[in-house]
């Protein structure tokens, strides 16, 4: 389990996070919604000590990660994969190393077996053919597919999704969507997945968590967001720009 | 009055800021050296490393120590005349070329090749967060990015410096005794006699020391990137000009203490 307690992250005067509240259930897929800019990744990447809290307190399993030291952290994050919001592929290495490189980092497994892991796993976000590509040569979606390759190569437990649909055509969201389910299913993993596509969300999310000016304003089940009496909900899945939530 | 206060003002806060800014780089240094034994180090990523920083560098190098022991050699001959002197022509050159010229010339050509490439390449990694990446799969980036290129730096600029140094001798041979009629045998008599390996060595101490610096502070640099292309740039042109002046600084104390 997963759980923030009063996070806050300012930087410089900007507050991103001002006291974040919030549970993510293992074995379930949990989405975060809130408008763009709004700390979202920073969220997430507090999840992963990638980022401190200025103040708060973040447990994986009941371990406060704030307070580790980087061994003990690595070891936390061996539990994670991450897809990043640009894919962060390495762009010195081919697509193959890309995906390589959680499992020669850790894991004994030789070669071929590593090799055969590889194409297994980008066939299963629809490439074939591409190992020995650069990732500068590939469309954004494709880096992104690849990236998710890369974040579930060493099989975890926890998987950390920014935006993972964003910029991809209709068809390939909804690969992308099934593939997120149908990993999260037969590994029962945690999911963690920002999204701002409306159809995906209720898709692929079991609970659903707005993230609105700092404060996660609020959680549930989708059924009880899409009823939801809250107007900031109401406008966000809408899509109306009349509300309260602020254009400027 | 004011000016003048003002003008001491700003040397102040940009000495405060340079030697504070050598205190975070001596911290990375520290955490490179603990990382550096502790095993696996990927021989692959270090030779490619080895491979940008050195053999890609020789041309640079052979061309400058070439011309730099040319033109000592001319401007030496034209002083030495004067005293009926021009026998001492090729040991001044040996001796500038390995003590001084040869590595500082390697370590500038070297910073402006590789350092502003260092810095570059990880400003890169650090704004589209593929350093977040590495730490992300529990692999440390120090180890990863920043100890192969130190390893390089430190291990190349002085075999760079050997290249250096000989092209000069040679360059200046060519000039004093082809161009301007020195006896070939005074020539090279002179360098043998007053040219002890000593000079070499501590010309390559220096080069080793300049290596650690320029990439130590390139690799500062585009790890602390901030801020897209603009700020990748940034690093880039910073990494190049703290390393040009922390060489030229540290040549001096360097000097100091070893002749
Ligand atoms: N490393 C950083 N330094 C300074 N500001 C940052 C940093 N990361 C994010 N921010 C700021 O925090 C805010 C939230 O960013 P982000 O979490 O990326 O939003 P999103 O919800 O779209 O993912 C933005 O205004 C951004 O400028
Ligand atoms: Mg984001």
């Amino acid at each position: 389990m997963i759980r923030l307690e009063e996070v806050h992250k300012a930087f410089g005067r900007q507050t991103v996070l001002d006291g974040v509240d919030l549970e993510i259930e293992s074995g379930k897929t949990t989405v975060i919604i809130g408008r763009s800019g709004g700390g979202k990744s920073v969220l997430l990447k507090h999840i992963i000590g990638l980022m401190k809290p200025d103040r708060g307190r973040i447990f994986i399993d009941d371990v406060d990660i704030t307070r580790l030291n980087d061994r003990d952290l690595n070891e936390i994050r061996k539990k994670f994969g991450m897809l990043f919001q640009e894919a962060a592929l390495f762009d010195s290495m081919t697509v193959g190393e890309n995906v390589a490189f959680p499992l020669r980092e850790h894991t004994p497994y030789p070669e071929d077996e590593i090799r055969r892991i590889v194409s297994e796993r980008l066939q299963a976000v629809g490439l074939t053919g591409v190992e020995a590509k650069m990732p500068a040569e590939l469309s954004g979606g494709m880096r992104k597919r690849v990236g998710l390759a890369r974040a579930v190569a060493l099989n975890p437990e926890i998987v950390l999704f920014d935006e993972p649909t964003t910029g991809l055509d209709p068809v390939m969201t909804e690969a992308i969507n099934r593939l997120i389910i149908d990993t999260q299913q037969r590994f029962q993993l945690t999911c963690v997945v920002i999204s701002h596509d409306i159809q995906s969300i209720f898709e692929i999310g079991h609970r659903i968590a707005m993230l609105y000016e700092g404060k996660i304003i609020a959680h549930g089940s989708p059924d009880e967001i899409r009823t939801s009496a809250n107007p900031v909900i109401g406008q966000f899945l809408s899509g109306s720009i009349e509300g309260p939530i602020k254009i400027v | 009055m004011n000016a003048i206060s003002a003008a001491l003002d700003g040397l102040g806060k940009a000495v405060l800021s340079y030697v504070e800014e050598m205190g975070r780089i001596l911290l990375m240094f520290l955490s490179v050296g603990a990382w550096m034994f502790r095993p696996p180090l990927k021989a692959r990523n270090i030779f490619k490393q080895m491979e940008f920083v050195g053999v890609k560098s020789i041309f640079v190098v052979v061309l400058t120590g070439t011309f730099t022991g040319m033109v000592m050699a001319l401007q030496g001959y034209h002083g030495f005349r004067m005293f009926g002197a021009e026998a001492l022509v090729g040991s001044t050159v040996a001796l500038g070329m390995t003590r001084e010229l040869g590595p500082v010339l390697t370590a500038l050509m070297v910073t402006a090749r590789a350092g502003s490439a260092m810095a570059a390449e990880l400003g890169t990694m650090r704004v589209t967060e593929q350093i977040d990446a590495l730490s992300v799969m529990a692999a440390n980036p120090i180890k990863h990015l920043i100890v192969p290129r130190v390893l390089a730096g430190v291990f190349m600029v002085p075999l760079l410096t050997v290249v250096s140094d000989f092209c000069g001798i040679v360059g200046g041979y060519f000039v004093g005794v082809h161009l301007l009629d020195i006896n070939s045998g005074i020539f090279i008599k002179n360098i043998t006699k007053l040219v002890d390996l000593g000079d070499i060595y501590n010309g390559l101490v220096k080069a080793a020391c300049f290596g650690l610096i320029l990439s130590l502070i390139g690799c500062y640099k585009g790890f602390n990137a901030r801020g897209g292309a603009e700020g990748v740039g940034r690093a880039t042109t910073e990494a190049v000009v703290l390393a040009a002046i922390t060489i030229l600084i540290s040549d001096y104390f360097l000097t100091a203490i070893m002749f």
